[in-house]
């Protein structure tokens, strides 16, 4: 039913999304998919790397080692954004397109307050994706 | 100082580039917490001290204007009529080693490495460079500047050229294409080069350091060379404290002056009354209309609102341009190059001069006010120019707009200068410029002469309304930057809070009084710049060796 999953991962707060990462790895398994791990980052200097091409490189021994974890086939895809965080979901949805991905399983937040001022990033690929997005609760 | 070899451990950026080997982590300073259903990610202490030490200052003005203004007042004229020769030589200083870095090998590295591609294109990178650093001061300066130097009656007329008009305000024939010839090139030259090579140094460092050898996006990065580990702690906290401040009293008392200004405009043109109610929900719009930019964006807020931005004020240009006369202006331009390269010698000089109205009252000011809004200027400047080359970026950063400048101010000055020629007894711009000193009126009081004034006016007060906004925005996203340590991504909320703040400050001062004493206190942080400037020159050089000597 699904041959390209997208797991969008933040690097900075990996060992935070592992409901999604297991979900995501489960549903391959299942169907016979693979994984694509997407991260966003800036141009400039950050805590993950300092370079996009360090980033890259981090993000890939990330899949790497989920690989291992879960026994299912990956690969990895990084944007560049110039200002990630106002612009992460132009940015996602944007991964959805460069990666053929047909569904999107990413971690997202219980709904609260905040959300009536900041749209989730969840809501908004649910809304504009031409994939099928499934939003794991922590 | 870092090793300067190449580390096959570290990725290099895109293509060859020399990162710096430190064990700071970008972030490793930072507090991640929740304020209410908000989360923050923001750098400690830079954060809490800049936020901390701007209210206590805004508290300052507001309990003691007199003695603040009295003391800040004092402070920058002595300041800039004491140190004037420290200035000029400075801003020389940084003129030269940037024409210096064109022609020299650095002038092949690329910002961001060897492969890097530039992330803007040409219209959108200029239309931000201008938006951000000059764009309202030739709004305000661009009629008023060229107008006072030709008119001027009390003795500050630059090199102490002859006076246009005698005693009776009738005009001497014989000194008026000299008096304009001056006018027009003393204009030029505090905004042509000097001002971009001050802004083009702290962009380059900051750029450089970030981009191709891995330091946070911050003013301390810059000193890495100079102060080594150091610029982690202490140093690097005051360094980045000093920037936060000065940008965000800069653009608050710039925005608290500026709602003045478009008051005054809307005023003269509209008759709206001028008072602070009115001034505060042109504060309020201004702010919001930034928060929106910042909530949207570089992308999607900031650059959409630059390119608005140049193309009516393109507009504007070729409106006067060619409703006063296009062959006129343009041998006004003509004259004003040849007039700039005659005197920009004579006028960069500090020494043996007896024009002190001019050079400590003007010069001195400006150098003092281009270099204490720098650190914002250069960090937004550095944040948009990756992938250039360092030629294409001095080259694009200092020679570009120095043209666009000069052509600004002989499109305005000229027309302007005209109108005072030609309209001996009703010029609206002799009115308010020489005869009474209104400054803010005097866009509007040259528009005036020209066909079509009251839409022309609107459009001056829309541009001046919109180029706060676009000042104010990028000034949001450089403060959130520093206070995040560096970090580019830090939660959206944090530059909500900034954006809101700088408004909130501008209001504050507005209703209490205090704006003009404490744009007097950031114009002083001139001078400690200045000193960083220069010291920023050498790690810039130590800085380009480096990577040279491994590309």
């Amino acid at each position: 039913m699904f041959n390209r999953i997208m797991v969008p991962v933040d690097l900075a707060h990996a060992e935070s999304l592992d409901r999604a990462l297991k979900c995501a790895a489960d549903l391959a398994g299942q169907h016979g998919a693979e994984i694509v791990y997407v991260g966003v980052t800036a141009q400039t200097p950050g805590a993950i790397a300092h370079t996009p091409a360090e980033f890259k490189g981090k993000l890939a021994d990330f899949a790497k080692e989920q690989s291992e974890q879960y026994g299912v086939s990956v690969t990895s895809h990084v944007i560049e954004s110039h200002d990630p965080a106002a612009e992460m979901d132009k940015d996602l949805l944007k991964a959805v397109r460069e990666t053929g991905a047909d569904l999107v399983v990413m971690q997202s937040h219980k709904p609260g307050l905040t959300d009536y001022l900041f749209e989730g990033h969840g809501p908004y690929l649910a809304q504009h994706a031409e994939a099928s997005v499934m939003l794991v609760r922590d | 100082m870092a090793d300067e070899s190449v580390n096959e451990g570290i990725p290099a950026p895109e293509g060859a580039s020399d990162i710096i080997e430190t064990d700071y982590e970008i972030g490793q300073d930072n507090i991640e917490t929740n304020i209410g259903p908000f989360g923050l990610d923001i750098h400690n202490p830079v954060f809490m001290i800049s936020g901390l030490t701007v209210v206590v200052f805004v508290l300052y003005a507001l309990v003691a204007p007199t003695q603040a203004a009295d003391f800040f007042g004092w402070l920058r004229p002595t300041l800039t009529s004491t140190f004037d020769w420290f200035f000029l030589m400075s801003a020389n200083i940084f003129v030269i080693f940037c024409l210096v870095l064109i022609v020299s090998p650095f002038g092949s590295i690329r910002l961001g490495g060897a492969d890097a591609t530039p992330d803007y294109g040409y219209p959108g990178w200029f239309a931000m460079l201008f938006a951000a650093g000059m764009g309202i001061g030739l709004m305000f300066f661009g009629v008023l500047e060229p107008a006072y130097y030709f008119g001027t009656p009390w003795g500050d007329e630059p090199l102490g050229t002859v006076r246009p008009f005698a005693e009776d305000g009738t005009l001497i024939e014989a000194n008026v294409v000299e008096a304009k010839r001056m006018a027009l090139a003393a204009t030029s030259y505090h905004w042509a080069l000097h001002p971009w090579a001050i802004y083009a140094v702290v962009a380059l460092a900051l750029a450089l350091f970030s981009y191709n050898k891995g330091l946070p996006l911050s003013i301390r990065s810059a000193f890495y060379p100079i102060l080594g580990d150091r610029v982690w702690g202490w140093w690097g906290h005051i360094i980045d404290i000093v920037a936060v401040f000065a940008t965000l009293f800069g653009l608050a008392t710039s925005l608290g002056l500026g709602a003045q200004q478009a008051n005054a405009g809307l005023e003269y043109v509209y008759g709206i009354p001028s008072n602070v109610t009115v001034q505060v929900v042109l504060i309020i719009l201004i702010t919001i209309f930034a928060l929106i930019s910042v909530v949207r964006g570089l992308d999607g807020g900031v650059k959409v609102l630059s390119e608005i931005n140049m193309v009516l004020a393109m507009l504007l240009l070729f409106f006067v341009l060619f409703t006063a006369g296009a062959v006129g202006i343009f041998t006004d331009f003509g004259n004003t190059l040849v007039a700039y390269a005659q005197e920009v010698v004579p006028l960069s000089n500090p020494f043996g001069r007896e024009d002190d109205g001019y050079r400590e009252g003007w010069t001195a000011f400006y150098w003092a006010w281009w270099i204490s809004w720098s650190p914002f200027v250069g960090m937004f400047i550095a944040r948009v120019s990756r992938g250039r080359t360092v030629r294409e970026f001095i080259t694009c950063v200092l020679i570009i707009p120095s043209l666009v400048c000069v052509f600004w101010m002989a499109v305005f000055g000229g027309t302007a200068i005209n109108d005072m020629i030609t309209n001996l007894g009703d010029s609206a711009v002799k009115a308010n410029v020489i005869d009474a000193y209104v400054p803010e009126l005097s866009l509007f009081a040259m528009l005036d002469g020209l066909p079509l004034a009251s839409i022309t006016s609107t459009i001056g007060i829309v541009l001046v309304i919109v180029f706060f906004v676009t000042s104010s925005d990028s000034g949001s996203l450089v403060i959130d930057t520093i206070t995040a340590g560096g970090k580019v991504d830090a939660p959206v909320p944090q530059r909500v809070f900034w954006c809101t703040f700088e408004g909130m400050v501008a209001i504050a001062l507005l209703i209490g009084g205090g704006l003009v004493s404490l744009q007097a206190m950031v114009i002083s942080t001139g001078l400690p710049f200045t000193i960083v400037l220069l010291l920023m020159c050498v790690a810039i050089w130590k800085g380009l060796a480096s990577e040279r000597a491994i590309t």
